[in-house]
């Protein structure tokens, strides 16, 4: 009774002040905001008080069957629903905005829906709410299985994921809003960044606390990867951050640094989001969910030792490349090249002890499409981590950098890599956690897993050619000695090529689509009569020699 | 003991994984960012630097409210194309006031580092209300609602006085004016001499072609105008510094020169 107190208390404490807040905002937009927050403290505080079954109303919304496992499950569902409706709205608000740039009317005229607005909308939404969510669910559901230990602190878990959701929500309607730091893939201001500081350290006491009551005496390499990414997080994410609020009751801030140190500050975060939650994270997930789809253990222990300490050692050295020929002092941008290149060889590690564990279970590619989703991301992984480092060779960043091209990059990994093996783990994670005998649909996973290639392939290399054109026409001279290009020309000239990279998005969108159909009709139960994936057949009418024609008698 | 020996080691003891892991990630951090707080040309102040007028700011904060840096950059890298295109390569110093940096990471549009006074203000303001009816093949959004919005600064002053405790070498003087300093810079009716010699070079005028109304359209045009006017980059101390990188660069050249012969 007395915790129902103190914990009603809280939420009261919270009501009260997010109203004064509310009140006295110097801005409508940080009223709004405040307004999001009451709300969700008045959830918080409906639910401690009428004291509902928490399970019992899981079970009823999530379907699942009332058989309690050993292990905290609730949690990843509901991850698994958000990363589903998070990933639909982020490729939408993707398609969206590479339709604006092809069509400038899509703009519509409002404030709320320009470019500049929406694109941090998009990129938030596809690596925070849908990867993270992702990120959340997976390592709470892998470290549960690889510690065989019940997850540490349940409450505090469901904090964790309604807190990040509260996260999500108030960044988008930020953005939208207009309220921003204008640091490319840190953009929520300061109040937004403190809640996920809380819910971050809330989301290592669990991790932690749940290794540390394992009952394996050692940690899985799975868990290895998920601890540097939540500890580097924490890390990037508080420095990159440090900025002094106008007012307590406003959202404008300005950023502690200046300049030249604000933006390596900034890459050295942006960077390493990519090193160690696009990464590092995921990688984690490669780790149990390869080996558990194949059936097959991990191809190499040794190897993932080595990769693991050079991948996130290097990994943080390389974030000045994406200041090539800036203001940035040149030893800093040679440092910078020079890790990004040595990088390539700690990410094949990876991309080599995923596609290895293969070894043995190779035919897996040809009957089980979950495989062959997880083998195409390790295909991307391996491609954009090459990638990655040619482009951070000066002389080559020197055409690539500020056009198209960096964008193709970023989506051959983040569709390919990251949205490859986030789909892979949701088909593994579904039936397992809803108790169904199988998926609703292989065969829809194999119409996923083409309609996302084939759209990855048209927004891939659709880039490139609209990086290359717009740099080699940007620094074009004629034989006068002049430039030959107007930058407007170099925009027109794009047009063909942002019609086919919305046209990838397309595909890509509506792999996503069945895989929602695919989800929802798994979790009602219902599963889908349709020939098996494996063509290999037996039919006994057929298992006999040929009558008439013995071999000896041939021609 | 093996490499796999010892590493069972910290693969069976959670807080030591943590450390080492930890220990991983922030060298590199170190070693490249902490520099960069105390080395010369990274720190150095160049002539004609100056914090940005409340106006000029409040046209940045629209700058990064709309989220222009997704398309535009401030930063003109040292190529022969670039620096005819958009003017002399961007200097460090030049964005020292900047909180946060702006210098952006693609050019969907062009380079602004040094947009100012490179256009008539009429041109800007007709260019955001509709982009395409002066730049016919454009794809930037419309921003006609900027002329509509009247600009409101809450707390001008306050917001000086953050960037003051940030670095920025504002007067207690400009803190206190801040308001009166952000009408007068975009009213002709209003007395601005004071603001004129507090700020060096700020363009003072109506921006957005209606003086009777102070618009976020004045002041995004306002910021707009002084991009990149400041720092006369063919000025005796900014050419000091140019000859003292030359000089450097042709240091390092010899040497690899020599280094070569030998």
């Amino acid at each position: 009774m007395e915790s129902v107190l103190s914990r009603a208390g809280i939420w009261f404490v919270l009501v009260i002040a997010a109203f004064l807040a509310m009140a006295a905002a110097q801005d409508s937009g940080f009223a709004i905001h405040m307004g999001i927050i009451m709300a969700a403290a008045l959830i918080g505080l409906w639910f401690t008080i009428s004291k509902p079954d928490y399970s019992a109303i899981a079970r009823g919304i999530l379907r699942v069957p009332a058989d309690e496992s050993l292990y905290y499950d609730d949690v990843v569902r509901w991850g698994v629903i958000a990363t589903v409706f998070w990933g639909m709205a982020g490729f939408l608000a993707g398609l969206f905005i590479a339709l604006q740039l092809a069509y400038p009317v899509l703009n519509l005229g409002f404030e709320y829906t320009t470019f500049g607005r929406l694109r941090p909308l998009h990129t938030s939404a596809v690596i925070f709410a849908f990867g993270g969510n992702a990120l959340i669910a997976t390592s709470f559901y892998v470290v549960q299985r690889t510690c065989r230990a019940r997850l540490a602190f349940p409450g505090l878990a469901r904090f964790v994921f309604w807190g990040y959701q509260l996260f999500i929500v108030l960044a988008a309607t930020g953005y939208l809003l207009g309220i921003t730091q204008g640091r490319e893939y840190a953009e929520p201001e300061w109040y937004v960044d403190l809640w996920l500081t809380i819910v971050w350290v809330v989301y290592a006491a669990v991790f932690i606390g749940t290794i540390v009551k394992r009952s394996e005496p050692h940690i899985y390499v799975a868990n290895w990867f998920y601890l540097a990414f939540i500890l580097t997080i924490a890390m990037l994410h508080i420095v990159n951050n440090l900025a002094l609020p106008v007012s307590l009751v406003g959202s404008k801030s300005y950023s502690a640094f200046a300049g030249v140190q604000d933006a390596l500050t900034q890459w050295w975060y942006g960077h390493n989001a990519v090193g160690f939650f696009l990464t590092a994270g995921f990688l984690a997930m490669m780790y149990y969910f390869v080996p558990k789809q194949a059936e097959r253990p991990i191809y190499s222990y040794r190897l993932s030792i080595i990769h693991f300490w050079s991948l996130i050692f290097l990994y943080i050295w390389a974030g000045p490349h994406h200041l090539h020929y800036t203001a940035l002092p040149d030893w800093a941008q040679t440092l910078g090249m020079v890790f990004s290149i040595m990088l390539w060889m700690p990410s094949w590690g990876g991309m080599i002890n995923g596609l290895m564990t293969l070894n043995g279970a190779w035919d897996k590619i040809r009957t089980d499409p979950i495989i062959r989703m997880f083998v195409m991301s390790l295909a991307f992984y391996g491609m954009s981590t090459f990638e990655g480092p040619m482009m951070s060779i000066k002389s080559v960043n020197s055409l690539s950098h500020y056009t198209d091209w960096t964008i193709g990059h970023v989506h051959s990994g983040a569709l390919g890599w990251n949205g490859m093996i986030t789909f892979g783990a949701i088909y593994f994670l579904t039936p397992r956690l809803w108790k169904r005998s199988r998926l609703y649909s292989l065969r829809m996973v194999n119409w996923h897993f083409w309609l996302a290639t084939i759209g990855i392939v048209f927004y891939a290399s659709s880039m490139w050619v609209a990086g290359i054109t717009q740099g080699l026409m940007w620094r074009e001279y004629g034989a006068d000695g002049y430039l030959v290009n107007s930058f407007v020309e170099t925009v027109a000239a794009l047009h063909p090529m942002y019609l086919m990279r919305a046209f990838g998005g397309l595909l890509y969108l509506s792999g996503a689509v069945l895989m929602v159909i695919n989800v929802w009709a798994t979790i009602l139960g219902k599963l889908r009569e349709e020939a098996p994936m494996s063509d290999a057949t037996y039919d006994p009418a057929a298992d006999r020699p040929l009558a008439g024609r013995p071999a000896e008698q041939g021609a | 003991m093996s490499l796999t020996e010892r590493h069972k080691k910290l693969e069976r003891n959670v807080t030591l994984l943590a450390v080492a892991a930890f220990a991983a990630v922030t060298v590199g951090g170190i070693v490249e960012i902490a520099p960069l707080f105390w080395i010369d040309n990274t720190v150095e102040k160049v002539d004609g630097m100056r914090p940005y007028t409340p106006l000029e700011l409040a046209g940045r904060d629209i700058y990064i409210r709309e989220g222009c840096y997704n398309c535009h950059s401030q930063m003109i890298r040292p190529f022969r194309d670039e620096v005819e295109r958009y003017g002399h390569y961007s200097l460090a110093a030049e964005s020292m006031y900047d909180h946060p940096f702006q210098w952006g990471s693609k050019r969907t549009g062009p380079d602004l580092a040094r947009v100012g006074n490179r256009y008539s203000d009429e041109w800007h303001v007709q260019h955001l209300i509709d982009p395409r009816s002066v730049v016919g093949e454009s794809i930037m959004p419309p921003y006609a609602f900027l002329k509509d919005n009247d600009l409101e600064v809450s707390q001008p002053s306050e917001r000086l006085a953050t960037l003051r405790n940030v670095g920025v070498p504002y007067t207690d003087d400009d803190v206190a004016k801040a308001e009166t300093d952000l009408v007068a810079q975009g009213d002709p009716n209003v007395d601005a001499d004071d603001l004129a010699t507090r700020y060096p070079k700020a363009q003072i005028r109506d921006f957005d072609g209606d003086p009777s109304r102070l618009t976020e359209m004045d002041a995004l045009v306002a910021y707009l105008q002084m991009l990149g006017t400041l720092v006369d980059v063919n000025g005796a101390t900014a050419q000091e510094e140019l000859a003292h990188n030359l000089a450097t660069a042709q240091e390092d050249k010899q040497d690899n020169a020599e280094e070569a012969q030998q």
